[in-house]
């Protein structure tokens, strides 16, 4: 395989299996949080063992985590150097503050993990919720430095070096408050989806499982709160790819030519050489609306750029299309457990709706997946937007297909591994918790 | 003077890496010795700090990329081969650790975890030694003719592989030394402080033979040595304290070989510092690269500065609370 194929698909894979983990440590000390307080409020057992069980499991996604993600910070070295000798003394600002994120979430875990019996309760409740927090800002930070390559800011760029360099104004890059937004609630979508499905397929199981039922409810209302967001900051992330980086936008939309009133195509496959979408389904006018904010406003379309400077379109087209798809989906179930909530309660444990939410389990996860293909794919050729070329940031280092060979070895073992150890979880989980039966 | 509170920075960063770090990955060489009951043990005495261990290596990475890019990308580009296993190491070191202690259910999966965790605490360990020998060596070449010669013979060497002993018996002796104050009885005791004493005997040996090495690989640092009163007095003191770990070590006594211990790592990586000083990576056909000349621009060394000094503003309390808490217990028999 050709060298830069084999470092962008090891790249892809490598930060594909670090954001699932990301999600994970962003948002499920939240759950966990949620879950402590309900019990230190109600006394309810069964709420302190549902935030134990989970923290068991946390434990293990965070060593992952924490091995995938300094691996990163290596293999953007290992294989982009001429990118990390110009790129670094610009965007290394957040990565400096996402340091002191990791710290404090790796103590306050700690903390949490290990301070059951050894702390005052609100303690280690609040260690739990700084475990979050910082989780958090070091999405926010790496963000920053991811959005900073779509819209780069912050220096000069005089004759391939780059002058002036400004760091504070590199990390608020007209780029970072829209993927910041958009990329920490996703990972509660992604999560809550992801938790809530896990405990709602147990529930078929264990139908009167009150430890399942509150686990679920837990997941599903965070998760179904951020669902119902994430179009509304999704739109905000589209207008704003649109201001600054209209191929990818019009990659995204399969939007070949420039148009007054430009239609939406929803699904479709794109035909690149004949510049058309086949199979599929145009609102008119709505990609205007979507894009800038009016029925008739002009989109930009591929047609304006050198065909060399089109990111792969079929990609970035497929990929938008699952995100959004997923997100529907999502924001449709959100909907309608909130409803069930407030008028409907008898329905939220029906077999159905159990089976439905079961579903959505790994929704989000895909959503997640494929807007970052979205995000990176639409980015290409470029690896700095308009500065630089990602073939021009390639390691000198030939035989680059092994060192992929083996890290998509490594990953898919772990995956295997993990999902593994999971099962062995759940199934000790259902040992231990289905025999007790809490007083309500 | 930016530079200088980034180069302290880096160096604390290293110091406490090879401190925790270290007696992280010596635990899991360790194992090849004590045998597989005792594995609770090293377990035991890592597993509350080690979640903050590995960011030290990230902060350092960190530091370098933003700090000093150059650096970063000549050694990511020309040592590829070795970081490579060098991850490879720190992805079953750290995911084996962890699975082990929170897997569900205690069956034959232990032996698997505890086979990988042992083998890659070797592999990281040796490849850090190697990384960091490679760099200094001084082989390292720009627009190398071919393949061998600039991805493989820097680092396939005598000197790099020599380096990366010493670094496996550097910190399987931190290592011994920390467990001692977990072990229960008093045989497991006394069988760790034979252990450390030995471990004492073949990290001096092999520290000798680095230099060796080095003067056989045309890199004087024994010329080098002479002349910087630094580094022989740090040799010197920690040439000093080794009646006294051995005494303390005979003597069973806990806190104290630990603190003595973590001093002798200290004076090591100072005495290396200075003998290696200003140099950071040695180029065979360009100049070699030092903190100075591969400095980024004013503006970012004042942004990583203050990132650095309020972030530890930040972190030193919470990591003080954090030892407290955990390691309150032990104090006493110290
Ligand atoms: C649970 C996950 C999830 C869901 C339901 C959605 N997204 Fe998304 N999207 C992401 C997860 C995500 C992401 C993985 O987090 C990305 C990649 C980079 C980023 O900042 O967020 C992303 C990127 C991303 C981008 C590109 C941003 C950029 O390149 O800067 C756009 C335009 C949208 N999204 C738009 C939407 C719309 C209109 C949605 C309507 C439902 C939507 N997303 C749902
Ligand atoms: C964790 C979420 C992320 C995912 C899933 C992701 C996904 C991808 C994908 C699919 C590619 C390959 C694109 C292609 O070559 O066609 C890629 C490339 C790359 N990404 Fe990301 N990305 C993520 C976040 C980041 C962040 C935060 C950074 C940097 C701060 C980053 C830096 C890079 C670099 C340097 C490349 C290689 C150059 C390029 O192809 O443009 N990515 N990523
Ligand atoms: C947008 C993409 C990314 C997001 C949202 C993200 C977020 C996170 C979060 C929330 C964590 C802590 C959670 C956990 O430990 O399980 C984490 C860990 C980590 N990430 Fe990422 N990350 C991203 C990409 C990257 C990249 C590109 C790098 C490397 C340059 C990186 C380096 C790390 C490291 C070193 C850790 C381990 C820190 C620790 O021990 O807690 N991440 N990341």
């Amino acid at each position: 395989m050709e060298d830069l194929l084999s470092a962008r698909l090891q790249m892809a894979i490598s930060l594909g299996f670090h954001i699932i983990f990301a999600c994970i440590g962003m948002a499920m000390p939240f759950l966990m949080a949620v879950a402590e307080y309900k019990w230190i409020k109600t006394g309810k057992v069964v709420y302190r063992d549902l935030a134990k069980a989970w923290s068991k499991g946390v434990a293990i996604f965070f060593a992952t985590g924490a091995v995938s993600g300094t691996l990163l910070s290596f293999e953007l070295g290992l294989l982009w150097p001429t990118f990390m000798e110009h790129a670094g003394p610009i965007f290394g600002m957040p990565f400096s503050w996402e340091g002191t994120a990791f710290f404090v979430e790796a103590i306050a875990l700690g903390l949490f993990l290990y301070g059951w019996d050894k702390l005052n309760k609100w303690v280690h409740w609040s260690s739990g919720l700084v475990v979050g927090l910082s989780g958090v800002a070091s999405g926010i930070f790496v963000l920053a430095a991811n959005a900073w390559m779509n819209s780069p800011a912050g220096f000069d760029w005089v004759n391939g070096q780059a002058i002036n360099i400004d760091p504070v104004a590199a990390m608020f890059n007209d780029a970072w408050f829209s993927q910041a937004l958009h990329m920490t609630i996703a990972a509660f979508v992604a999560t809550g989806f992801a938790v809530a499905g896990l405990h709602a397929l147990l529930l078929l199981k264990h139908r009167n499982s009150d430890f399942h039922r509150k686990a679920m409810k837990i997941a599903l209302a965070i998760g179904a709160v951020a669902a119902l967001l994430q179009p509304l900051s999704g739109d905000y992330s589209a207008k704003d790819v649109a201001d600054r980086q209209p191929a990818k936008l019009a990659a995204m939309e399969s939007h070949f030519e420039t148009k007054k009133g430009a239609g939406l195509v929803i699904g479709g496959i794109p035909d690149v050489e004949n510049r058309e979408v086949n199979y599929g389904i145009e609102v008119p006018g709505l990609l205007s609306f979507l894009a800038h904010g009016s029925f008739d406003a002009e989109v930009t379309g591929l047609e304006e750029f050198p065909e060399e400077e089109w990111p792969p379109v079929l990609i970035t087209h497929i990929a938008f299309q699952v995100m959004v798809g997923c997100g529907m989906l999502m924001a449709l179930v959100g909907l309608m457990y909130l409803l069930f909530e407030w008028k409907w309660k008898h329905l939220i444990t029906r077999r159905w709706f159990l089976w439905l939410v079961g579903i959505m389990a790994p929704l989000g996860f895909i959503a997640v997946e494929a807007g970052w293909t979205v995000t990176e794919v639409g980015r290409q050729p470029w690896i700095i937007y308009g500065i630089m070329k990602t073939e021009d940031a390639l390691t000198s280092m030939p035989g680059l297909q092994y060192p992929f060979y083996l890290f998509t070895g490594l990953y898919l073992f772990l995956s295997i591994v993990l999902v593994w150890l999971m099962a062995r979880q759940i199934s000790t989980l259902e040992e231990t918790y289905e025999s007790v039966s809490y007083k309500r | 003077m930016l530079l200088d509170i980034i180069i302290f920075f880096l160096a604390f960063s290293l110091v406490l890496y090879c401190l925790f770090g270290g007696a992280d990955f010596g635990g899991g060489i360790l194992e090849l010795f004590v045998g597989k009951h005792n594995w609770q043990l090293v377990d035991k005495a890592i597993s509350p700090v080690w979640e903050a261990n590995h960011v030290w290596l990230v902060l350092i990475v960190v530091i370098l990329f933003m700090g000093f890019p150059s650096i970063y990308s000549i050694v990511s580009q020309y040592l590829h081969v070795p970081i490579l296993i060098l991850l490879v190491g720190i992805i079953l070191h750290g995911t084996a650790f962890t699975y082990r202690h929170y897997d569900a259910k205690k069956d034959a999966s232990l032996k698997v975890y505890n086979w990988v965790f042992r083998l890659s605490s070797v592999l990281a360990t040796f490849f850090l030694g190697v990384i960091v020998g490679a760099a200094i060596l001084g082989r390292i070449t720009q627009q190398p003719e071919t393949f061998y010669e600039g991805f493989m013979a820097p680092w396939i060497n005598l000197f790099s592989f020599s380096v990366g002993l010493f670094t496996l018996f550097l910190f399987s002796f931190l290592a011994a030394v920390y467990s001692m104050g977990e072990a229960r009885g008093k045989r497991e005791k006394q069988a760790l402080s034979r252990i450390a004493k030995w471990l004492t005997v073949a990290t001096v040996a092999s520290g000798a033979v680095v230099f060796l090495i080095g003067e056989m690989s045309d890199l004087y640092l024994l010329s080098r040595f002479i002349y910087s009163p630094f580094a022989i007095g740090s040799v010197l003191i920690s040439a000093i304290i080794l009646p006294f770990l051995w005494r303390s070590l005979t003597e069973n006594r806990a806190w104290r070989s630990r603190l003595l211990a973590g001093s002798e790592m200290v004076l090591v990586l100072v005495a290396w510092f200075e003998v290696q000083h200003p140099v950071v990576v040695a180029i065979a056909n360009a100049p070699d690269l030092t903190f100075q000349n591969s400095a980024a621009p004013e503006s970012t060394l004042m942004q990583l500065v203050i990132a650095l000094v309020v972030g530890s503003l930040i972190i030193l309390p919470l990591l003080f609370y954090l030892m407290r808490v955990f390691k309150k217990e032990q104090i006493p028999n110290a």
